[in-house]
């Protein structure tokens, strides 16, 4: 099938074809194949189960699958044996057999291997990652067969451009990269811009420290970013869309560049889609290995050979992006969002999450958690259910102490807000952000000056150098932060960190310094008296902070 | 004429600096005998006393602190004073005493430079001087300072503007009375 | 471009300007003065050094006044009492920053830094001030760069792009270690592309490009990027 032209209805026959074709199997093997797993043998399993089953007779009743991840990073590689669902963790080549033998030949799934945790899955809701470890991400037919690709058919067979922007307007979807902008907003603003051409960009620069979910999306599900970008040019009108992905994301770069060409080979992008009049193609653009160039306006830059700086806004780059052009620019989250709403209605997906935020969140659970992962959660649950629920609590039985939310510029939050439901203007309202969805779990062992301090140095390692209170005055919190770690603060730094902070908060020209100072102002607000031990007592209550000074005395 | 008694009792000091503050000082003129009417100066390089007193109403300070006599007087006068100004860009900044602090281990470079490397005779290092410290700070970063006259020298016109405004219990603006260098 | 005018108010005075004016200008232009360092007329505006920053009626967030258009009905303030903080914290940064030491710099009354200071009254730095020890490039025939008095305001890098069209200075690193680099960081004396023309030291608000032996007084000529520019539209 793979190379020929289609037309509209031929998209069904290749999901009948592939359905059927599933059908003949009695089991499914799938081996996560994503970059957590990989580098623990992943492919060296999924060899393993290759020959496993040939060497047992059953290869005409088992398909053995490379998937994408179903979110238990902690325990890869992770193989899914369906029917049942059943989660082997950290599966290696030798413990292959075994599995085979047991579960597939005599019927009896192998107990001490199985992933026991099903709070983990239970409170998530996969909209976004609907396919992930579900599909081989390097199989077009596979997307399709999973009802990929139904949703561009029903664009172009049915809808108008309006209709399309109407039902994401209905939606209520927001922009997942953080802001929280009204995507149907944001894409009247493109759709009604008289100039052209007009170009769709898929932001993939996921520059977090500990967050991985728009890689985990795009190495197990690349085909969703790329029908959800064809929708977005369909209903604003662009021609030309690009991914700009970080260099640093080898598979998933290898997986989208799979899936764009398949994708051409099948004419589902470039001059006629599916035989009609719509002309939409994509290109990869890398990034150089910078935080900022996460930011909408430093990607422009990026994206055309320039230096990834930001500029201020307005013009918005749906006025004026790429080379002056009007431009969307979407988080592939949010765009993988678009299929399910084109298909099933904006009403349908307004009614999950809460009212003024809905849908889903795809959060990078880490720090001190005992199940941490990528998870999927309705928008609306609460921090408390996600750390103690989905995360099964703190780890190494250790107390809870804060709650880091929206990556290194997000906000420390205490335990007397873990009630708090996590939806955009809530974290807003707390001084931490959606960010790009890191959530990071603090427990007592930890510092919460030494916390700050870390998210600041990482900040001011990335700041672009552009505007004054975001290089020079993150510059100066890390000086204050090193007096006070060292022993030689006094409570007036307490003061002027505030100040400084508030000033590069109100000040800066981007989301990057607009943000950075999020982790000192939450953690001065909530962990004071943490701040004051360090002056007042010269005390670190984790014992993190004053090793330099001790180890100088004792020589 | 105001009894001694009743007179603001003002403190002048000479830390790593030119003196050229206290020259500006002086070029207050005519005006420094109006001000001989108000003030009485209980300690200063122009005059000739051993020990800071205790309970001074103001005292100016010119000069960055560079080593460890001066950080000891600067802690005595902050102690025994009221309201401490830094007076000139030294006091405020650092200054030129302070470029050291560009290079690293910079106490022992500035010796060698000075005592070695651009002696002609005696080649040695003094070791019956006060220690310098590893950087040279301007006043507020040791002790609080209440207000602050930058300028090098700060022009004597600022300096009586704001002796001036403090005598008659106000706070100076600062505004347009602030040009560094 | 429309022929159109837009009415606003600036720190209460009723002003009508050209459509698409930026505020900076609309302000200046009627005698309220908005302090600026990056910008600079007839180069684009760049929006990085912050110190134009002013209030928009109904906008919890702050515009800079150099980069942001006027539009009808907007109720602009320049000069509240957070403005101002936020300018003295903004000059209080550039000067600790990086070694700006005015009493043996080149520019000691000539420099739009020292004098902002002291028009804001900023009488002392709350923060420590970074010594830094950048290498001065002097290999130039008669142009010298001291990256250690430079605020990055990246006029120079605009004057050079969009007036002389030889692009010779662009900005390598990030973050607090930018600096302003020629051609591909090669010292000054052996650029390709630098054509000596000097503007960059004409427009240097700071004693960062200067030439060697000239008095600054000379040297500076910062409406030199508008003087050309209105030449080459006759």
């Amino acid at each position: 099938m793979e190379g020929t032209r289609l037309k509209l209805g031929d998209l069904q026959k290749i999901a009948e074809h592939e359905v059927d074709f599933e059908r003949a199997f009695k089991h499914r093997i799938n081996v996560c194949c994503s970059s957590g797993c990989v580098p623990f043998g992943a492919f060296d399993v999924l060899k393993a189960f290759q020959e496993a089953v040939k060497e047992f007779g059953v290869e005409k009743e088992c398909k053995v699958a490379r998937t994408g991840c179903v979110g238990t990073c902690a325990v890869g590689p992770a193989v899914v044996i369906e029917p049942g669902d059943y989660l082997y963790q950290n599966v290696t080549p030798d413990k292959v057999r075994q599995i085979v033998r047991d579960h597939i030949v005599l019927g009896l799934p192998v107990k001490d291997m199985l992933y026991q945790n099903e709070a983990f899955f239970k409170k998530q809701h996969r909209l976004v990652l609907r396919n992930a470890g579900k599909i081989d991400p390097t199989r077009i037919q596979d997307y399709i067969a999973a009802g990929g690709y139904a949703a561009i058919v029903k664009c172009l067979a049915t809808m108008t451009p309006q209709g399309v922007i109407y039902e994401v307007l209905g939606s209520g979807l927001r922009g997942r990269g953080g802001a929280g902008f009204p995507t149907g907003q944001k894409w009247s603003l493109v759709a009604r811009s008289h100039s052209s051409p007009k170009y769709i960009v898929a932001n993939l620069d996921e520059g977090d420290p500990g967050v991985f979910a728009n890689r985990t999306l795009a190495e197990a599900d690349p085909h969703a970013i790329l029908e959800g970008m064809l929708i977005a040019a369909y209903a604003v009108g662009a021609e030309k869309g690009y991914i700009y992905i970080r260099a640093e994301y080898p598979l998933a770069i290898e997986t989208l560049q799979k899936a764009i060409a398949q994708a051409r080979a099948m004419s589902l992008l470039g001059e006629n889609v599916l035989e009609t009049s719509f002309k939409f193609d994509v290109e990869l653009r890398f990034g150089a290995g910078a935080f900022v160039a996460g930011e909408e306006t430093a990607i422009l830059a990026s994206v055309e050979g320039r230096r990834a700086m930001p500029r201020p806004r307005p013009p918005y780059p749906a006025n004026s992006g790429l080379w002056g052009k009007p431009t969307l620019i979407q988080n592939v989250e949010t765009l993988a969002n678009i299929p399910l709403i084109v298909l099933n209605g904006g009403a349908w997906f307004s009614k999950i999450g809460t009212g003024k935020c809905t849908g889903t969140k795809c959060f990078s659970l880490t720090g001190k958690v005992n199940n941490p992962g990528i998870i999927e959660v309705p928008m609306g649950i609460t921090l408390h259910e996600v750390v103690f629920d989905v995360g099964g609590g703190v780890a190494d039985n250790r107390k809870f102490k804060a709650v880091l939310v929206g990556g290194p510029s997000g906000g420390c939050l205490p335990e007397t807000l873990l009630e708090l439901p996590i939806d955009y203007d809530s974290l807003t309202r707390v001084g931490a952000i959606m960010g790009s969805g890191g959530i990071v779990v603090i427990d007592d062992k930890s510092c919460m000056v030494d916390t700050a301090k870390f998210f600041t140095d990482f900040c001011i390692d990335e700041s672009c150098g552009k505007c004054t209170p975001c290089r020079a005055g993150l510059a100066k919190i890390k000086e204050i932060f090193e007096g006070i770690t060292r022993g030689e603060g006094n409570l007036e730094d307490l003061a002027t960190l505030e100040k400084a902070s508030i000033y590069i908060r109100d000040a800066s020209l981007c989301g990057l310094g607009q943000t950075a100072p999020n982790p000192v102002i939450t953690t001065l607000r909530y962990f004071k008296d943490e701040y004051v031990r360090h002056i007042v007592d010269k005390v670190c209550p984790a014992d993190r902070c004053f090793k330099n000074v001790k180890e100088v005395n004792k020589q | 004429m105001m009894a001694a008694a009743e007179k603001v009792k003002v403190a002048t000091m000479w830390l790593s600096g030119c003196s050229g503050c206290h020259m500006s000082f002086l070029d207050m003129d005519e005006l420094l005998i109006d001000l001989a009417a108000k003030i009485q100066v209980v300690y200063s390089p122009i005059a000739d006393v051993k020990v800071f007193p205790e309970k001074v109403d103001v005292t100016l300070i010119e000069g960055a602190v560079a080593n460890d006599e001066q950080l000891e007087l600067l802690k005595q006068a902050r102690e025994r004073t009221k309201v401490l100004i830094s007076l000139g860009d030294c006091a405020v900044t650092g200054n030129v005493p302070a470029l050291r602090n560009a290079w690293g281990n910079s106490a022992r470079l500035a010796l060698e430079r000075a005592y070695i490397e651009n002696a002609d005779v005696n080649k040695q290092i003094p070791t019956d001087v006060p220690e310098l410290l590893e950087k040279v700070r301007p006043l507020h970063e040791v002790v609080k300072v209440d207000y602050y006259i930058p300028g090098c020298p700060p022009s004597a016109g600022v300096i009586t503007y704001v002796l001036t405004e403090l005598l008659a219990g106000r706070v100076p603006n600062m505004e347009g009375k602030c040009k560094y260098g | 471009m429309s022929n159109s005018t837009v009415t606003l108010k600036i720190d209460g005075v009723e002003i009508t300007v050209p459509e698409g004016t930026m505020i900076l200008k609309a302000a200046t232009d009627n005698g309220i003065r908005i302090p600026t360092l990056c910008a600079l007329e007839g180069l684009s505006n760049s929006g990085g050094c912050r110190l134009c920053l002013v209030e928009i009626a109904g906008s919890p967030k702050l515009f800079a006044a150099c980069i942001t258009p006027v539009s009808s009905g907007m109720v602009v303030t320049t000069n509240s009492e957070r403005l101002k903080e936020y300018r003295k914290m903004t000059v209080q940064l550039l000067l600790s920053e990086r070694t700006h030491v005015c009493s043996v710099c080149v520019a000691n009354d000539h420099c739009e830094l020292q004098s902002l200071a002291n028009e804001l009254g900023v009488d002392h730095v709350m923060f420590e001030r970074k010594w830094t020890d950048y290498k001065i490039d002097s290999t130039h025939d008669f142009l010298v760069i001291d990256r250690n008095r430079c605020i990055l305001c990246t006029r120079c890098i605009r004057v050079c792009d969009e007036i002389e069209g030889a692009h010779t200075l662009d900005l390598k690193m990030r973050g607090k270690d930018t600096q302003v680099i020629m051609d591909l960081d090669n010292n000054w004396g052996v650029s390709c592309s630098c054509t000596s023309c000097r503007k960059c030291a004409k427009v240097c608000p700071v004693g960062a490009i200067y030439v060697e032996e000239e008095p600054l007084a000379r040297t500076k000529h910062k409406e030199i990027a508008e003087f050309l520019l209105a030449r080459r539209r006759r």
